[in-house]
């Protein structure tokens, strides 16, 4: 009884210590989700105005339309280009950093570089890079010669390779995130694991797969889990790149970009955009939960 | 499990390790026996454990060479060499099962899966681990780990065993229980050991033979009777023995221009001698340490035996050393003259 009463008298004291995250959790997460919640089953005006409730048979017929499935497609397509390679990639890179060579402070630096990267930044060089009468691939003249798409369409332009070549700008833009998080990864496993394997005969490769990748799984599950976040929620890269393009296979048209982008079939219809952006979230609520589940038992978290 | 596989010496010829400027081996001379449990014992940054790495291929020697039985070593990879080797950490891998741990030299080696588990399982049962061969090491004690971790370097039954302090981990109890374990396990593997550590006990207790190391190169090399009765200087005499030998200032136990040693068992506080004060008097129960005080430099300590009258703190005495019990050094080079 005497704790009961003790606990009441701290509730005042508890919401003014939570108060002030308490007022910027409700202000900037949850009010706006839950007018976006809301939003998604009304329709409104051009102008976004005059909004009224449709129903929230609205987010069934969003499920079900082509559009809706096909950027949902998309984004899985992008997710698939980006996330395994990227994580590859960068844990190529981290690896071969770890090495006590001569200079490799400056290798470690140049890799990392990308995370100080604006997408807007990194989109615009892969823009010239890839563009198809004065880019830098399409004066290769041996490499056009194998692959005629870089000057004609453009890779960018071209429906086959337009989702690939803003995946490699992402993959790009990325890699200086995954590395510095692998580099940390692979410092953290003791020095003497290695050299215990090594005595016992493992070769570079067997070290690799059985001491470091099992050690450092935690930190790729992490990485594995914000890589596929961002990957879902990517629209820079779009929006400069391609912006949906090429029509009319929008075949960079994903969730993000059928939310916010110009060319979007839906630019004009809030009530459609919020209640994509909402399904956006429930999908991304469930691919972490599962990757975290998934992975979970298998990832070692030290003893 | 005992084999009497191809065992092996080592003799290490001129040995240096450098790491830039600094020394941590010295153009170190060792031949260590078949079958020796060779400790070298030092206080920390003396270099024994890079001794000890570069036996097991883990360093690249700067200078001199390495001999493991008629083979030169020297550019053999650490697998090739027939060491296993046992950190202070243990190194288990934690994702692994004990079973798996101990297996790993086997897989590595490409060692069927029923062979593995065989030997494994021997490995386990010498330990005493045959319970755990399913739990993850996280689940295992301190020194459970430890037996994990031997029983991992003795499954591939290499002729070198390097070990690198493996007691420290373990609290005071364990590491005594642990100790005879290990003379036990060297004489029923038969095997080369060799022992790093910074305990002069462990030295004392397990070793047959000891190197006494500093700043990178060896003091002394013998038996623990011979490294505790004729220290060959005043740095052996003083690191090994608790508490460690007493040194007198040169003239004043002998008339002559050499320093004296000798051990606590051996100085008797006595009615005229080296004129000392009682700085500390520690009852342990079996017997009473006293500590004096010579001068700024030198101290002494005196045990009696449980129960004698002792005198007290601050009073002055006077301290002598056995005739046939001292121990002479040189005042400048420090070493042992004989």
């Amino acid at each position: 009884m005497a704790i009961k009463t003790s606990r009441l008298r701290d509730i005042p004291l508890a919401f003014a210590m939570l108060g002030p995250s308490l007022l910027v959790l409700l202000t900037f997460v949850l009010y706006p989700l839950g007018k976006a919640v809301w939003l998604g089953q009304q329709t409104c005006d051009v102008q976004g105005k005059n909004c009224k409730s449709v129903g929230w048979g609205q987010y069934t017929t969003v499920i079900k339309s082509d559009q809706f499935q096909h950027a949902l497609w998309v984004t899985v397509k992008f997710a698939l280009i980006t996330v395994p390679i990227g994580l590859a990639l960068g844990v190529g890179l981290a690896v071969l950093a770890d090495k006590q060579l001569r200079g490799m402070r400056f290798f470690r630096t140049i890799f990392s570089s990308t995370i100080a990267t604006s997408v807007a930044v990194a989109s615009l060089m892969w823009l010239f890079l890839l563009q198809p009468s004065i880019g830098v691939l399409a004066n290769l003249g041996w490499l056009h010669d194998i692959f005629p798409v870089i000057k004609e369409p453009g890779l960018l332009k071209d429906s086959g390779t337009a989702l690939w070549s803003v995946g490699i700008s992402s993959i790009w833009a990325n890699l200086g995130f995954t590395f510095i998080l692998v580099t940390a990864g692979l410092q953290s496993v003791p020095k003497e694991m290695h050299e215990s394997a090594y005595v016992d005969g493992a070769g570079g490769w067997m070290r690799f797969t059985n001491v470091t990748l099992p050690l450092i799984s935690p930190t790729l599950l992490f990485t594995t889990v914000v890589l596929t976040s961002r990957a879902f929620q990517a629209y820079g890269e779009m929006d400069l790149l391609t912006n949906g393009g090429p029509i009319p296979q929008d075949s960079t048209t994903t969730v993000t970009y059928l939310i916010y982008g110009s060319s979007s079939i839906i630019k004009n219809n809030d009530g459609l955009q919020a209640a994509v952006a909402v399904l956006l979230f429930v999908i991304l609520l469930a691919l972490s939960a599962l990757q975290f589940r998934g992975f979970g038992k298998r990832v070692h978290y030290g003893s | 499990m005992q084999y009497d596989a191809p065992v092996a010496s080592i003799r290490l010829v001129g040995v240096s390790k450098h790491f830039g400027d600094v020394k941590a081996v010295d153009n170190v001379s060792l031949d260590i026996a078949d079958r020796d449990f060779m400790i070298l014992l030092g206080p920390s940054g003396c270099g024994k454990s890079t001794l000890l790495r570069t036996i097991a291929g883990l360093e690249d020697p700067t200078a001199g060479e390495v001999w493991i039985g008629d083979n030169m070593v020297n550019d053999v990879e650490p697998k090739d060499r027939d060491v296993s080797m046992v950190f202070q950490s243990y190194a288990l891998y934690p994702h692994k099962s004990v079973q798996a741990n101990i297996e790993f030299p086997l897989k590595v080696r490409g060692i069927g899966k029923a062979e593995r588990a065989e030997s494994a399982k021997q490995a386990a049962e010498v330990l005493g681990l045959t319970p755990y061969l399913e739990r993850r090491p996280g689940a295992l004690s301190g020194g459970q780990r430890q037996r994990v971790a031997l029983a991992r370097a003795i499954v591939r039954q290499p002729a070198v065993f390097c070990m690198d302090e493996p007691l420290s981990n373990l609290d005071a109890k364990l590491r005594a229980e642990t100790r005879a374990e290990l003379v036990a396990l060297h004489s029923r593997l038969n095997a080369t050991f060799v022992y790093v550590t910074h305990d002069q006990v462990e030295a004392m207790t397990m070793g047959n033979r000891i190197a006494v190391m500093r700043d990178g190169i060896i003091e002394q090399v013998g038996t623990p009777k011979d490294v505790y009765d004729k220290p060959a200087s005043v740095f052996v005499a003083e690191f090994i023995g608790t508490p460690p030998m007493n040194i007198f200032p040169a003239g004043s136990v002998e008339a002559a221009d050499h320093l004296v040693g000798a051990r606590p068992e051996h100085t008797h506080i006595a009615s005229s001698g080296v004129a000392a004060t009682v700085a500390l008097v520690e009852h342990l129960g079996h017997e009473i340490q006293v500590v004096c005080t010579i001068d700024a430099e030198h101290r002494a300590t005196v045990r009696l035996p449980a129960g004698t009258e002792v005198p007290s703190n601050g009073s002055s005495v006077f301290l002598t050393a056995n005739e046939n019990h001292r121990h002479r050094f040189n005042v400048e080079t420090g070493l042992r003259i004989s």
